[in-house]
């Protein structure tokens, strides 16, 4: 028998595309997707369940569906997409919500994969350069998305520890790029322009989209518990990035009271630098990636290929002036999925 | 998509930036995609030297140094190297890690207080010049990359000292250099440094300014009374000479959970004095502090 699989966040750039890989996969027999609007990739068979964003209704939705596989990607990692209480609701009540349905005394939950983010570690001038599983941050977090990552991190240990029997993944991705995804750096990186803090340059690391949904997958594949470093070899200077995009840097951020300067810049809506950003870019981050790959995984992609993968997809959508290839329209979605006048190929 | 399959192909082939390797080397094509040479510590090849190029004329004209068993650094692996630590804004590192540079043919990272990270402009050229921030794990990483890491177990205790308490090894901290060395298998290589302190000496430091500022100590030298503001970047042209001592060997395995308190704290003291030993030798040879 396949698996039948939970996906939290549908609607977001992860919950789509892990939705899509999880259709591609016979293994998989249901996929039922949660989110509080409608997806915006085009899905074959994943069922979607709207809900509020709290999840409230997963105890419910887990015992009605007998879901054995939970891919946890609704975790919200730019704090520009969500601010506020928006963002704790999303982040820490969702997966409060989501981790005391699992651990129900009857849960058919067996599987679990987390998608969080390498923000968890901070950036300070009292870090290592390079942070493994085990390190801990230098500092206490100041920023509410790390805040709020943390202590979603820190339910889930608690899940982890209380339910031995479910095999718990959490894969701690470093700043993406790639061809499809918008990030508040990807955006910098598209501006004329590239805005630097005056004085730093410091060594940034990325992991590529398809690397990360590539390691999602590894990890159910393989049955992972743990916590894992998801990120591409080597770091690389900030400037250097802005070479590889063919766009100059300029120090155009104060090294001083940057963060009353990059509030004026949002309110101006020349660029938005959330205070996480601005300590990245004076500071950078690097992990670890060697435990993950220690199971077996490969990335495709090195940090510096990842910024040239970017930038190849940039150049072309400036070339084509092409946006997104496809528009979600619910009814479509609704008349692939259900009619029966849809050929269905199982072979597929 | 073909694009997407040649990116992919470029990503797999993909290598890391190399870790520094021997010096005076041309820098070849940037493997990659990467457009630099700056390394996965910050340090970049091309920078350094540029520095080595400016720095030369210092090390050779003004310090003058000397160098006493330098054969004893190894021409391969990683090592430890203390040395003590001298000069309002120490003159010491510069000297050391030019010297074997040029001298031993091997890049030399200089592990130093995250206050120069943080440091606008000063901190991006000190990283690539191959200053790294002083957490253990960089230095464990380095080391087991088998770089040559220097360090200075006094840190900004030594280089703070006035000028009544030249010469006078602090405390090494706690020991931490030696575990260090344990876990990551490797010698820790005592460098003896005479000169430094003469270079630019403290004669008095205004504490309530470093709280305000931020800084370690606000020193006042005798450099800032004989040039001026120019005092804070001009040494006065004091001797160097520098001993190499020999490698401390651990007899422990590497990579273990915890070491013994007794035994890091036997060995650091053991090197602390025989650095002091060979300073207060040195001292007794010198017979003039600007010519030696």
């Amino acid at each position: 028998m396949g698996r039948r699989a939970l996906v939290t966040g549908l609607a977001s750039f992860w919950g789509g595309r892990v939705a899509q890989a999880l259709e591609a996969d016979p293994d998989v027999d249901v996929i039922i997707g949660l989110d509080t609007d409608d997806p915006l990739v085009e899905l074959e068979r994943t069922e979607f369940v709207r809900c509020d964003q709290s999840y409230s209704i997963l105890s419910r939705l887990i015992r009605a569906t007998q879901v054995d596989t939970v891919l946890h990607t609704s975790l919200v990692v730019d704090s520009t997409r969500l601010r506020g209480r928006a963002l704790h609701e999303t982040n820490v009540i969702g997966t409060m919500n989501l981790l005391a349905a699992a651990s129900a005394p009857d849960s058919p939950v067996r599987d679990l994969v987390v998608k969080s983010s390498t923000l968890v570690y901070g950036s300070t001038e009292r870090d290592p350069y390079w942070f493994d599983e085990a390190t801990r941050r230098s500092g206490t977090a100041r920023t509410r998305v790390e805040r709020s990552l943390l202590e979603a991190e820190h339910y889930l240990s608690d899940f982890t520890e209380d339910n031995p029997h479910v095999d718990v993944a959490v894969l701690r991705s470093a700043d993406v790029l790639g061809a499809d995804i918008v990030t508040p750096i990807s955006r910098l990186l598209d501006l004329p322009v590239v805005p630097a803090v005056a004085g730093f340059d410091p060594l940034v690391q990325f992991v590529e989209e398809t690397d990360v949904i590539r390691s999602i997958q590894f990890v159910l594949d393989h049955h992972l518990s743990g916590v894992f470093n998801v990120a591409g070899d080597g770091r690389l200077p900030w400037s250097e990035c802005a070479s590889i995009v063919g766009r100059p840097t300029a120090p155009i951020l104060p090294p001083y009271l940057a963060g009353p300067f990059a509030t004026a810049l949002s309110r101006l809506g020349i660029a938005d630098l959330p205070p996480e950003l601005l300590s990245l870019l004076r500071y950078g981050r690097g992990v670890d990636n060697h435990r993950l790959q220690e199971t077996g995984f490969g990335y495709r992609f090195t940090s510096a290929g990842t910024v040239d993968s970017f930038a190849q997809a940039s150049r072309r959508r400036r070339a084509t002036d092409i946006g997104r290839p496809y528009g979600h329209d619910p009814d479509v979605e609704n008349f692939l999925r259900h009619s029966s006048a849809v050929v269905r190929n199982p072979e597929r | 998509m073909a694009g997407d399959q040649i990116a992919a192909d470029r990503g797999a082939a993909d290598a890391l930036a190399p870790l520094a390797g021997p010096v005076d080397t041309v820098p070849g094509p940037a493997p990659d995609g990467r457009l630099s040479d700056v390394d996965e510590w910050g340090r970049s090849e091309r920078v350094r030297a540029l520095a080595r190029l400016v720095y030369d004329p210092i090390y050779r004209h003004w310090f003058r140094a000397e160098w006493e068993g330098l054969e004893k650094l190894p021409s391969t692996g990683g090592a430890l190297l203390v040395a003590n630590h001298a000069g309002a804004i120490p003159s010491d590192a510069p000297v050391i890690v030019h010297g074997i540079e040029v001298e031993r043919h091997r890049a030399v990272y200089g592990l130093a207080d995250f206050f120069f990270r943080s440091t606008p402009f000063v901190g991006t050229l000190w990283s690539r010049t191959g200053g790294v921030t002083a957490h253990p794990q960089n230095a464990y990483r380095l080391l087991r990359q088998q770089q040559l890491v220097l360090t200075f177990p006094e840190g900004s205790k030594g280089s703070g000292k006035t000028y009544p308490e030249r010469y006078q090894l602090r405390r090494f901290g706690r020991g931490g250099f030696v575990e260090i060395a344990m876990r990551a298998g490797v010698p820790v290589i005592p460098i003896a440094v005479v000169g430094a302190e003469e270079s630019m000496p403290i004669l008095f430091k205004i504490n309530g300014l470093a709280k305000v500022l931020g800084v370690p100590y606000v020193p006042v030298t005798a450099n800032m009374l004989a040039f001026g503001p120019l005092g804070l970047i001009a040494y006065f042209p004091a001797k160097f000479r520098l001993r190499v001592l020999d490698p401390v060997h651990f007899d422990v395995p590497p990579d273990q959970e915890r070491y013994s308190k007794s035994r890091i704290m036997d060995a650091a003291e053991g090197i602390r004095l025989s650095l002091q030993e060979a300073l207060y030798d040195m001292l007794s040879r010198r017979r003039s502090i600007w010519f030696g």
